[in-house]
């Protein structure tokens, strides 16, 4: 039993994990703690909630530059989303990524996060364009 | 990607491990946006505090620049982005050695890469504007919204490393903003009102760039009458690009490009005046005590600084709130030699250089000084500064100046 979505290919390692979806968007810099790892924008739909080891499933990267720096320094310190599955990104989560080797991927056929839920086990191949619902 | 004899020299470490990690981290990043190819650039510019650097970020940098010099150094002209700390103030902002230390190695670094120290977030009214269909590699979002908007020239966001890279072989993907087909409108807006000074056209910046949400579409803004100015327009692309994570607007008989749809023309949403005040009463706080005035994001012009300056003409700011002005080290030096800084401090401000306060260790210094309540005339950063711990308020400068006077928002 298992539900496989098609995305673009992507950028780092293949991995697999439990996902945390939000209809909300992503920046390093605007949106978490990253001492603790947690959200910590007041008003983002995750808020308070721990991102470290997760599969993050949000809209859109918004904001501003500095998540191409922090993404690598989440990663060294190893407090950093496992992976992050986007509906699209913006050139600096993808440089992000690129730079801190973390596993991205986006553009879907249809709204990821309606298409995926919080809890469900992900296996994720960038290379192949490929997010597999394991539990579904 | 299709790669030049020079292009795969590169890749296969020909002109060093510099360049060759360039390239590398540069076809992994084109060919996730399917480029074609790579495009030359002008210049580059380089975000680089240090609070997202960390020690990682910084040890990334040193290795680098170990390489030998003919190896290491930019090919192009690369700028940096405001840093984390100015060494004339920090002690004052509660700012620590460690910062100091960290930042230290990390300018010794950048100057070892042959990157320029200019540390604006406004190179383009301080240091060289660009110009129509130039191709850059811009790392900072108002840099790029206002490089591509009202010059016409061609940039992505460059994150820091993507920007680097750039400086290093001279070269970008060839993706979104560096073509035609992606720098077409896609969102109509009109403007009903005319915003009254720098914060309501960051409150209109903030309003579309809500409504945008995404890196991906374009905004034409019709209905403005008379030019805005480079100040109006460095707050309002600033806050589009905060709230929108949008980098390219059209605003025809102001900005540089032909603004043509690409798709059928949509219905327009008009921005009156009551959108523009409930969008900053939506950061209200009438009566309550203010702990820091915050004048930056972008750095300020040298008519701002000045503006500053003539507000807090015969005043002295609250013993209890501490009012911060940042600029580039170019308006520095001018604001000290035509005595707008001596002026400034007189009256209680702390004048800084080089930085931009949410580059500049925001949470930190919200612990280190008690800061709670932020009064500022800018859009982009009461969006920043909440995830930080902060409780933002948008004012005009001579709003924000009459609250520090008095302690609270007047």
């Amino acid at each position: 039993m298992a539900t496989v979505l098609r995305c673009h290919p992507g950028i780092g390692p293949a991995v697999t994990g439990t996902a945390l979806v939000a209809k909300d968007n992503f920046s390093a810099r605007y949106d978490l703690d990253r001492k603790i790892g947690v959200f910590s924008r007041p008003n983002h739909a995750l808020a308070g909630q721990s991102y470290n080891g997760m599969i993050l499933v949000l809209d859109q990267a918004k904001g501003g530059v500095a998540t191409a720096w922090m993404l690598h320094e989440m990663k060294v310190r190893g407090i950093v989303p496992l992976a992050l599955v986007f509906n699209r990104v913006n050139p600096i989560l993808a440089q992000g990524a690129a730079f801190g080797a973390v596993t991205m991927v986006d553009r879907f056929e249809g709204d990821v996060t309606d298409l995926i839920r919080t809890g469900d086990e992900l296996r994720i191949e960038p290379a192949g364009g490929a997010v597999t619902i394991l539990n579904r | 990607m299709r790669l030049t004899d020079e292009e795969q020299a590169m890749r296969a470490g020909e002109f060093g491990e510099p360049r060759r990690w360039a390239i590398e981290h540069q076809v992994t990043v084109g060919d996730f946006f399917d480029a074609a190819d790579f495009v030359p650039v002008t210049h580059a510019h380089v975000m680089a505090d240090t609070e997202s650097l960390g020690e990682a970020g910084v040890s990334f940098l040193e290795g680098l620049a170990g390489a030998p010099e003919a190896e290491r150094r930019v090919r192009v002209p690369t700028l940096t982005d405001p840093r984390g700390l100015d060494p004339a103030v920090y002690k004052r902002l509660g700012q620590s050695e460690a910062m100091r230390e960290i930042e230290h190695k990390a300018i010794a670094a950048f100057r070892t890469l042959g990157v320029l120290m200019t540390d604006t977030c406004i190179n383009y009214q301080t240091i060289l504007p660009p110009t129509r269909g130039e191709h850059l590699a811009m790392g900072d979002t108002g840099v790029v919204i206002y490089s591509n908007s009202v010059f016409g020239a061609r940039s992505n966001f460059e994150g820091g490393p993507s920007a680097l890279a750039a400086g290093l072989t001279g070269r970008t993907p060839r993706y979104g903003y560096h073509l035609d087909e992606n720098r077409r409108a896609t969102r109509r807006f009109r403007l009903d009102t005319a915003p009254r000074d720098l914060s309501e056209w960051g409150a209109l910046g903030g309003i579309v760039g809500r409504a945008c949400g995404s890196y991906w579409e374009v905004p034409l803004i019709e209905g403005v009458g008379e030019a805005p100015g480079s100040d109006a327009l460095k707050h309002f692309g600033a806050a589009v690009a905060s709230y929108g994570s949008t980098a390219l607007f059209h605003m025809p008989g102001v900005t540089a490009e032909d603004a043509e749809f690409a798709g059928p023309a949509s219905e327009a949403v008009c921005i009156g005046r009551a959108e523009i005040d409930a969008f900053v009463e939506s950061y209200g706080a009438t009566g309550d005590k203010v702990d820091v005035v915050v004048f930056a994001a972008p750095q300020l012009s040298l008519i701002e600084v000045a503006a500053v300056a003539d507000a807090l003409a015969g005043r002295h700011v609250h013993a209890e709130t501490t009012l911060l002005v940042t600029t580039s080290p170019e308006i520095k030096y001018a604001a000290d030699r035509m005595g707008l800084t001596g002026r400034m401090e007189a009256a209680g401000a702390v004048v800084a250089a080089g930085i931009c306060f949410y580059q500049s260790y925001a949470g930190e210094l919200a612990e280190a000084n008690g800061w709670k309540r932020l009064l500022t005339n800018s859009a982009k950063l009461v969006n920043i500064i909440g995830g930080y711990g902060y409780r933002p308020t948008l004012a005009s400068l001579e709003r924000c100046v009459a609250s520090a006077v008095a302690g609270r928002v007047v």
